[in-house]
């Protein structure tokens, strides 16, 4: 028999008391996980351009080896424990949030295709009634010519799930968030 | 793209109907207008990336964490409740060992949160957080106080029907689900776009707690029941 899912709702403005002031989540990956260590820097900018300082941000994540740390996931016994492969905070009141983590690997598909590096995000906050998804991908990756959801998004919109380098910091990787209006993130229908 | 809509090997998550969800821009919830996306969403198969999610590595539940009550040397004011119920799948299938977290105004009102302005007091025995993990058939239990209803800036005259804000996980990171809970018979409910955001009249009902003699506890605790239900993968021809 189906049920009808419970509806979403907005988290608020006070959504820190539940969630992110004694919960927060922001090393995904401890310093000993093997791969490529880099803290990742998200901004999120509303329709006028403004920072949106009371949102919270949701990470999920493969491992350097591509693998997710779930029960339904290959390969998942040989995670590091070490590995969350989740992470979530609040942003601040620059609209910005940072985590700790390392650079995933490609994710099997169906059918022996991959899917190029990339990390799930959901954002949630005041005004947000049901949580935005959409992803993020490594500028110049050359695995991304051949992403089989990257493929789905017309090809003027790519570039808004694209994190770049922080030129002037190495390790650093900023991805900024659109919510409405000029550049609009792409958000996905999952 | 056919290869990504070949799904041999992974379960796929059944679709949200229209109008069982929030209307994402809802023109008299003045904060959607500007963060909700004006394009369309893009229709995405699901990958092992939206049907796994964070199932491990949560921070400990403490003792006092389910009961609100206690968290405090006095107790908070207000009317003591009791809120159980199970979180089970869109299958009717418990989701056992999930994590739930909640949070709350007190029974005046008022948040204890540096961003509250409503001019009601904070009860020093309150602090309005709360988590537990959900027992193998889905089953959860909180004790708090009923919170107060609350002004907001949204339009003349706003109050937000009194709520408990729900986080749930679920077992893939698109089952994921935020919600608030209401409590039954609340005259506000006409009169909030927050509520009235989800079109469909019956999926509304389901934000709604029901209150339960069997739960109540005699000279002690009004009890409500609120079962959740999740997104859930679609049976596979193997399962009965």
């Amino acid at each position: 028999m189906e049920h009808i899912p419970t509806p979403s709702s907005t988290v608020g403005p006070f959504l820190h008391l539940g969630l992110t002031e004694k919960h927060s989540i922001t090393h995904i990956a401890a310093p000993n996980v093997k791969g490529e260590h880099i803290i990742l820097r998200c901004r999120v900018f509303d329709a006028d351009g403004s920072p949106v300082n009371d949102a919270m941000i949701e990470l999920w994540q493969a491992d350097s080896e591509g693998r997710y740390r779930h029960p339904d996931a290959p390969r998942a016994n040989e995670c590091d424990p070490a590995f969350l492969g989740f992470g979530r905070t609040a942003t601040d009141e620059k609209g910005c949030c940072e985590f700790e983590t390392i650079k995933p690997g490609a994710v099997p598909a169906q059918d022996g295709i991959s899917q190029a590096p990339h990390i799930s995000l959901a954002i949630y906050s005041r005004g947000i009634l049901l949580q935005l998804y959409t992803r993020i991908y490594f500028a110049a990756d050359s695995a991304n010519e051949h992403d089989p959801v990257l493929a789905l998004v017309p090809k003027e919109r790519r570039s808004t799930l694209m994190a770049h380098p922080d030129s002037s910091r190495s390790g650093h990787w900023l991805f900024d968030i659109r919510l409405r209006g000029e550049n609009e993130t792409v958000f996905f229908d999952v | 793209m056919a290869d990504l809509k070949k799904n041999s090997t992974i379960p796929t998550y059944r679709r949200l109907q229209p109008g069982t969800q929030p209307t994402r821009l809802y023109e008299p919830y003045k904060s959607t207008r500007l963060r909700n996306p004006a394009q369309p969403l893009i229709y995405l198969p699901h990958t092992l990336s939206e049907i796994t999610g964070p199932v491990y590595g949560h921070s400990p539940i403490a003792e006092t964490d389910n009961d609100l009550t206690l968290q405090h040397t006095g107790e908070p004011l207000g009317e003591r409740i009791i809120v159980t119920g199970r979180v089970l799948d869109d299958s009717g299938r418990p989701v056992p060992n999930t994590l739930i977290e909640i949070w709350q105004a007190n029974s005046a009102g008022r948040y204890r949160h540096g961003c509250d302005q409503h001019p009601a007091p904070l009860d020093p025995n309150f602090s309005g957080a709360g988590r537990t993990l959900t027992g193998d058939d889905g089953t959860y239990r909180f004790v708090t106080i009923k919170p107060g209803a609350y002004p907001w800036l949204n339009h003349h005259n706003a109050w937000r029907p009194a709520h408990i804000h729900f986080s749930v996980f679920g077992r893939a990171f698109i089952s994921r689900l935020i919600t608030q809970m209401y409590f039954p018979g609340d005259p506000l409910f006409d009169h909030d776009p927050i509520f009235q955001s989800v079109p469909d009249e019956k999926a509304r009902q389901r934000m709604i707690s029901k209150f339960d003699l069997e739960t109540t506890q005699p000279q002690w605790a009004v009890g409500y029941r609120f079962d959740i239900v999740l997104r859930g993968p679609e049976a596979t021809p193997f399962e009965s």
